[in-house]
């Protein structure tokens, strides 16, 4: 990797307050995206994914919550210490964020065209009209048909598939360096998710946007992204490059993820699942945070908490877990 | 997952022959399919063009007394008969109306816009904002509304202007609350986090995706509270606080016909249905509209 990253997110610390006091969500949590990549983060619901991607947009609700340290740099701006009109500024022209849910995500009252032109306006000083073709254009780019009519239409009369394409579309329109997909087809059918993923990919290649995408589906992580970073617990617990994850997981969560998921070619009686459930942020104070449900679990797990290791004989590899402390410790 | 061979599919066509409609033009094509919400708009129309056309439809004018005429029963001259100042009460019923209505629509546009501004803010910075603005609504909402409608003309004085102040203020928490409830429900929807993930500015938000997202409600209660302000002119006039002695205001003739009830009906009977009836066209109108806009409130 020669590019220097796009978004270099250092030891981020995103907590909520409640009366309880404080609940970290994410935790210590250190990734980069290089330009024109596609980053997977995986992970269970509630492991501090969508909390890393609301942190990188600065729109954590606040209160209850707030980041509480770390740096997150986009293009060597620490967006942590940026000014709330900064952030507006930021927000759509250089860091697009797409929802999970396609069917709430536009808004009932106004028309597709309304809703991409005025997003275009906020960023450019362009008139209406260069406005409206610029609109119709990415309409056409994210492959919908007849972008014409569909300016005119209102999101109820557009299938999820089309408006998931619109919200992408309206991501994209002011050509934003990075791009971050929250579950974007979590709420969508198969086929319509795997058109999805690959117009994202074919957009990742055309325009160089680099992505940031949030799945909890392995599946969806194996076919568009360079790079998986596993979060469990607030916490990065490995990162590699994906072909890597997949022939040779290192982490027991990651090992568990993967077993999993379910093979159509064996004829197995019962799925696997990892036992336990996922520990409410800020129950476990010391120790790893997995190891009330790892399966290799030792004295030491329950004391220390593990720093990322290298994994020995693989590049970019890391794991935060005892089992592989031979490869040298990375960071905290 | 096989990808490759997916990339030259086409999304789903939508077939060409589906028109564009608005929201609001499906809520009115739902609204014209309700008899009884028909009805009650046709009332309400009625009243509308008996106010505008006044001068043009009433006999005479409201204070042409005739002194020799007094206390007439209803007949083919004096339809509604005439009061004890000899004046004609049909004539006097007609401009009522301008009256009524004027009030009626004054004091709850005035209500919506004090109550949404308030209610908006409330609802959407929250924080101590919120608690002050929701606990002043909460004091006034303690009150029985008519009393403290009173209260507020007997400081201002008895008026027809500040008894159209008082309704307004006194219906301001209804609105606001209702704008607040509306506010904290749209302001979770996706699609406010996807216009603050586009840069667009919280005033904006507010005003473009917020409010008219919250509109449908105060359309509804905004149709009834006329209903209701229109009861409360009435009664205000009635007691003496709302417009005063020569106005052809309905409460009013009420009141000025309490003595001669027995001696002359007729003075009373046609003030009261004027004011029923158009009560009854905003209220049919109003839940017409709820029916219209928001069908899950349908019982």
């Amino acid at each position: 990797m020669t590019n220097a990253p796009v978004l270099d997110v250092k030891q981020l610390r995103t907590s909520f307050f409640s009366e309880d006091g404080e609940i970290p969500a994410v935790d210590e949590v250190s990734f980069s995206v290089n330009k024109g990549e596609i980053l997977g983060i995986v992970g269970e619901s509630g492991c501090g994914k969508s909390v890393t991607s609301l942190s990188i947009m600065k729109l954590i609700p606040q209160p209850p919550g707030k980041i509480v340290g770390g740096e997150i740099l986009l293009n060597g701006e620490n967006l942590v210490a940026s000014s709330e009109k900064r952030m507006r500024e930021i927000r759509g022209n250089e860091v697009a964020m797409i929802f999970q849910e396609p069917m709430t995500s536009l808004n009932p009252l106004f028309t597709i065209g309304n809703q991409l032109i005025e997003g275009i306006k906020i960023h450019t000083k362009i008139g209406k009209k260069e406005a409206f073709q610029q609109a119709v254009d990415m309409l056409k780019l994210v492959g919908l048909p007849r972008a014409e009519q569909i300016m005119n239409d209102y999101p109820h009369q557009l299938s999820g598939g089309m408006r998931q394409r619109v919200m992408i579309a309206m991501a994209l329109s002011c050509h934003p360096k990075l791009l971050i997909a929250d579950e974007p087809t979590t709420a969508l059918d198969v086929t319509i998710q795997a058109q999805i993923l690959s117009l994202m990919k074919d957009l990742n290649e055309k325009l160089d946007t680099a992505i940031v995408l949030i799945t909890h589906d392995l599946g969806v992580v194996a076919e568009v992204c360079e790079r998986v970073i596993v979060m469990y617990a607030g916490k990065v617990v490995e990162e590699a490059p994906v072909m890597e994850i997949f022939k040779n997981p290192k982490h027991p969560y990651t090992l568990g993820l993967l077993q999993s998921v379910p093979d159509v070619r064996e004829n197995k009686e019962r799925l696997y699942s990892i036992p336990g459930n996922v520990p409410k942020p800020g129950s476990i104070k010391t120790g790893c945070r997995f190891a009330a449900r790892c399966e290799f679990v030792h004295d030491r797990c329950l004391t220390d908490n593990p720093p990322l290791y290298k994994v020995n004989g693989a590049e970019e590899h890391t794991v935060r877990c005892f089992l592989h402390e031979q490869g040298g410790a990375v960071s905290g | 997952m096989e990808l490759s061979t997916q990339k030259n599919l086409q999304p789903p066509v939508i077939p060409e022959e589906e028109k564009v409609v608005s929201p609001w033009l499906e809520a009115w094509r739902s609204f014209r399919k309700n008899k009884l919400a028909l009805i009650g708009a046709l009332i309400v129309l009625f009243f509308i063009v008996l106010a505008i056309f006044a001068p043009f439809i009433a006999p005479q004018g409201i204070n042409e007394q005739m002194l020799s005429k007094r206390l007439q029963a209803p007949s083919g001259e004096h339809w509604f008969g005439t009061d004890d100042f000899g004046r004609d009460i049909f004539s006097r019923v007609i401009y009522g109306t301008r009256i009524s209505l004027w009030v009626g629509f004054l004091a709850v546009m005035g209500s919506i816009v004090v109550g949404c501004l308030l209610g908006i803010i409330a609802g959407y910075y929250g924080k101590w904002v919120d608690t002050i603005i929701s606990r002043i609504f909460d004091i006034m909402l303690a009150f029985p509304s008519i009393l403290l409608a009173i209260a507020i003309v007997a400081v201002l004085g008895p008026s027809l202007k500040n008894a159209l102040i008082a309704i307004a203020i006194i219906n301001v928490p209804n609105f606001g609350r209702l704008i607040r409830s509306r506010v904290l429900s749209v302001k979770q929807e996706e699609y406010i986090m996807a216009a603050k993930a586009v840069g667009m500015k919280n005033n904006r938000i507010l005003f473009r995706h917020v409010l008219p997202n919250s509109m449908a409600p105060i359309i509804v209660q905004g149709t009834l509270a006329i209903a209701t302000a229109i009861i409360e002119a009435a009664a205000l006039g009635f007691l003496g606080l709302g417009a005063t002695a020569p106005n052809p205001e309905w409460g009013k003739m009420l009141s000025d016909a309490r003595p001669l009830l027995m001696q002359a009906p007729w003075t009373m009977v046609f003030p009261g249905i004027a004011i029923m009836l158009t009560v009854l066209g905003f209220n049919l109108m109003g839940d017409g509209l709820r029916d219209a806009l928001d069908p899950r409130m349908k019982s």
